[in-house]
């Protein structure tokens, strides 16, 4: 069991008395309490638990607390940056009513946001590919990819 | 023609649970209305009076009744003429959205229907999930694509007495007839004056009148919709898209504890010893425990509880858990020894469970005969949002936060397991991550509850990925020997299914959840012969209702045995499917549950004409037609795809046309159709479940994989606007997909599929 101290959406947070294998994911949603984070597979199958580690897009559930010392974690949470209410993205998101269940979705926005950072317009080529990861049961595909154009075309990257 | 075979009726398991239906309707005659789709209008009750002059009253309906807003009495009592509806001297405006949140949209436009007659401004409308109260609010479930039928009138009457009554309070203060004065989106206007009064203003007046009957008062023409057929996004986006906790995995209470619960993998097993004191000094582990069960399909199986302070540490602690099972009667039960066992049986006639007209005669003087054999697997939901529950029991009371597709379901269940008393048991309904059927079963509720009441904190019971899949209440696998006569025309004349029927084992007459087979599914009402055959086999491995129960599988087999038998026929298949439609008409007058070819005929021409029917493709490529009716809609789809010559296969385009008499929110109504395709791909593409010694083989996505965004086609959606009464789309998109891009795949390459997934006919959806 350890003490650690890790940044999250900018905050300086310690969790105390965990052990340093925990995934992230676990650290953020029971040690935190920030729940927006979610679990789907376990395994970094599914893209539920993506989060941000230094404005990249890492598997939350896959990626051991003990690995975010130091580090700077955007969790969905945190996404929209600055004065701004909403990141370009969520409000994409709500204008195309992207969601079915929504359970996904947190980490669909992470995923997206990460690319929108690196390719601030991306082709559908270039969507297909860096969402791929990112399953969504309910089937928003088509939804999410018109969303990120959206987005895009608003300048979603800032 | 026998048109007890198309008397939908008769077949609810294929229409909705019909377990649920039975156990609903027995409860009261109300509810026994409620599951008719044209639901008669409802009597609203004057109850009682509250603080501040204002009155509540509640629907007829259940055993006694409760007052909503009671509450909120005080000097400034709400308007609050019914459970759904309240009015606050402030304006503010809330409406209740009763059944659970599956992705299905209910949250929205069932509150939709409410501010539609309410004439009140969607923009200001507060929304609130309401509590599980059956005596307050009628059913509340998610499931068979029942939250529109059932409650299209119930809710437009709740709104319209609500209205009546305002302009009643706004005439009386002018001194005018009601006639004279209009409600407009929050104000009463008089069309004399121009003066206006805000519903806020009414409220105190319209609550000291008395309700109006719901038969005296005027529902909106369609022509007046202000809303309904808006494009009107999901009411708890904004909480969605910035992480707020609104699922049953997001409940978090003080000093609560995580739980895992394993039981057997080979279903029912029973524990015999497990390291229960070795787990006890595992890091963070607080306590473990067995559970008995009580073995009932669908509550408490047996198994080993094993809290922690974490979700991490109880996940760690259950690598090291060490079980001897006992295991159960399904660890006799393996996927490939069925496969052997449904083809010897069904190349040997079986009992007929039903028949029309002459088969044997058909077959004797056919032209031709078509014989095929068709199969797919057992599915898995595979909700994003893994299985979990919250509980806490303490001073005798059981609370949950429970997301439940079938909350009503859950006290009366708990109450025989766990010894508690009904009315002890709180539930609250929470978002939930996909249903699909799932979560119709409260399985996963049973064991956090059973759990809770083991302890003296709360509990968040938490299903890992791979118990998720190993524990399901499973879409059944099939298998149909199909034979089809032509004559010389190329008419179809005769057809015949040899199929199985999975039964229960605790009732061997009963086909098991979602699995009975009957003419009706094939939709083809003017086959003169039609004969099926159903051989049984008893199985343990649980089932349940996947999405669109019966007709997820059958729309496949049946949609594509017709275009085999039209192929064969050498007939234009939509020429040959719209054939076998006949004329124009309902199977039964007036019941809107039944067969209507009508819809079917209009849709099915949609889809062709919209889908680019006849127009020739490249090589390569090919086009496919598939028709089904399920749940109430009316859906026929054509699918273009292109195959290359490893059998890699690209859905190109899914053109949807639908008929559910109107499209109440084009947002969540056409995620509903997208979703289903996408589903329908992913089901097709590669999974399967399957097991050996009555324990399931795949574990997570990697063995059990779902669509992802590359391989998604272009959807193009297409709406009839009909007379008929809404009705919903959680389900009816899902089953004509599957043969639509079969058959096109056989247009292009010539090759018919006949088992699912595609992928064991070694074509690969990419």
């Amino acid at each position: 069991m350890a003490t650690l101290q890790v940044t999250v959406n900018g905050s300086d947070r310690s969790i105390s008395d965990i052990d340093p294998n925990t995934p992230l994911l676990w650290a953020l949603r029971d040690h935190l309490g920030m729940v927006g984070t979610k679990f789907g597979c376990g395994k970094g199958l599914c893209g539920a638990c993506t989060v941000h580690m230094n404005g990249v897009a890492i598997r939350s559930c896959s990626t051991p607390v003990s690995a975010a010392v130091g580090q700077s974690i955007t969790t969905i949470e945190g996404l929209a940056e600055g004065n701004s209410d909403l990141h370009p993205l969520q409000e994409a998101w709500m204008e195309e009513d992207v969601p079915q269940c929504g359970y996904c979705q947190a980490g669909q926005l992470m995923n997206a946001a990460a690319l929108l950072k690196s390719n601030p317009k991306p082709s559908d080529a270039d969507i297909d590919n860096a969402m791929a990861g990112n399953l969504c049961r309910c089937g928003t595909y088509t939804r999410i990819r018109k969303a990120i154009h959206s987005a895009a075309a608003k300048g979603g990257a800032a | 023609m026998n048109k007890d075979l198309y008397d939908y009726e008769l077949i609810p398991d294929v229409d909705m649970p019909a377990e649920f239906v039975a156990r609903e309707n027995a409860r009261s005659a109300a509810a026994a209305e409620e599951t008719d789709a044209s639901i008669p209008r409802r009597r609203f009750l004057k109850l009682t009076g509250i603080a501040g002059g204002g009155l509540a009253l509640a629907f007829a309906i259940g055993r006694s009744q409760r007052v909503h807003g009671a509450h909120h009495g005080g000097g400034h009592a709400p308007f609050a003429p019914n459970s759904f509806i309240q009015i606050k001297p402030d304006g503010s405006i809330v409406l209740a959205a009763k059944n659970p949140e599956v992705g299905q949209g209910v949250k929205t436009f069932l509150p939709m229907i409410l501010a539609e007659e309410l004439e009140a401004p969607w923009e200001s409308v507060m929304i609130e999930q309401s509590d599980i109260d059956r005596d307050r609010f009628g059913i509340q479930s998610a499931g068979g694509s029942q939250s529109t039928p059932r409650n299209w009138n119930l809710l437009r009457e709740a709104g319209a007495v609500a209205r009546t009554m305002l302009v009643t309070a706004a005439a009386q203060s002018w001194g005018v007839d009601a006639s004279k004065c209009k409600a407009d989106q929050g104000f009463v206007v008089n069309e004399s004056t121009g003066a206006k009064l805000s519903y806020g203003e009414l409220a105190t007046a319209a609550a000291k009148l008395p309700v109006p009957d719901a038969k005296s008062v005027t529902l909106k023409e369609r022509s007046e919709f202000k809303l309904l057929g808006k494009f009107v996004a999901g009411v708890d986006n904004r909480d969605l898209v910035t992480g707020q906790p609104l699922f049953g995995i997001d409940q978090n209470l003080p000093g609560m504890r995580y739980a895992v619960y394993v039981k057997c993998p080979s279903f029912g097993g029973a524990v015999k010893r497990a390291n229960l004191e070795e787990l006890k000094g595992l890091p963070g582990v607080v306590d473990a425990f067995i559970l008995k069960g009580n073995s009932v399909d669908g509550q408490l199986m047996p198994g080993v509880a094993i809290l922690a302070r974490s979700t991490y540490e109880a996940f760690q602690a259950e690598k090291a858990l060490q079980v001897s099972w006992d295991k159960g009667p399904a660890s006799s039960e393996s996927w490939i020894d069925f496969k052997e066992q449904a083809r010897e049986l069904t190349s040997k006639p079986g009992p007929v469970t039903e028949s029309q007209g002459d088969m044997d005669a058909a077959i004797s003087g056919a032209d031709k005969t078509v014989d095929a054999f068709y199969t797919y697997p057992f599915l898995s939901h595979s909700n994003l949002e893994p299985q979990n529950c919250t509980a806490w029991y303490r001073d005798g009371k059981m609370q949950l936060w429970a997301p439940s597709q079938t909350p009503q379901a859950i006290a009366g269940m708990l109450a025989n397991l766990l010894d508690i008393e009904q009315d002890d048991v709180e539930i609250t309904q929470l978002r939930i991550g996909g249903g699909f059927g799932r979560r119709l079963i409260n399985d996963f509720v049973c064991e956090a509850a059973a759990i809770a009441k083991r302890v003296d904190y709360p509990v968040k019971l938490m299903w890992n990925r791979e118990a998720d899949m190993a524990h399901d209440f499973y879409r059944v696998g099939g298998f149909h020997n199909l034979k089809g006569t032509l004559d010389s025309k190329g008419k179809l004349t005769g057809f015949q299914d040899r199929t199985i029927v999975f039964t229960q084992p605790s009732n061997p007459k009963r086909p098991v959840r979602g699995g009975n087979v009957r003419a009706a599914n094939v939709q083809c009402p003017e086959i003169p012969n039609v004969r099926i055959e159903t051989h049984q086999i008893p199985l343990q491995v649980p089932c349940g209702w996947w999405r669109a129960p019966g007709s997820c599988a059958l729309g496949w087999v049946f949609q594509s045995f017709i275009h085999e038998m039209a192929v064969a026929a050498d007939r234009d298949h939509l020429e040959f499917l719209l054939e076998q439609f006949g004329e124009p008409r309902w199977m039964k007058e007036g019941d809107a549950r039944a067969f209507n070819t009508e819809r079917a005929i209009n849709v099915t021409k949609l889809a062709a004409e919209k889908g680019d029917w006849g127009k020739r493709m490249k090589k390569g490529q090919g086009r496919g037609l598939s028709f089904y009716f399920s749940h109430l809609g009316y859906f026929a789809e054509v699918a273009e795809v292109t195959v290359d010559d490893s059998n890699r296969v690209t859905v190109d385009r899914v053109v949807v046309a639908a008929d559910v008499g109107m499209l109440l929110n084009p947002a969540g109504g056409e995620n509903q159709v997208e979703g289903s395709v996408v589903d329908g791909l992913s089901t097709l593409a590669g999974q399967e479940i399957s097991f050996e010694e009555g324990a399931v083989r795949q574990s997570n996505f990697d063995d059990y994989p779902l669509l992802r965004m590359p391989s998604t086609p272009k959807i193009e959606m297409h709406w009839m606007t009909t007379d008929h009464s809404p009705t919903g789309l959680g389900e009816p998109a899902f089953p004509p997909l599957a043969a639509a891009v079969t058959n096109a795949i056989h247009d292009a390459t010539g090759k018919r599929i006949r088992t699912m997934p595609i992928s064991k006919e070694g074509f690969q959806v990419v």
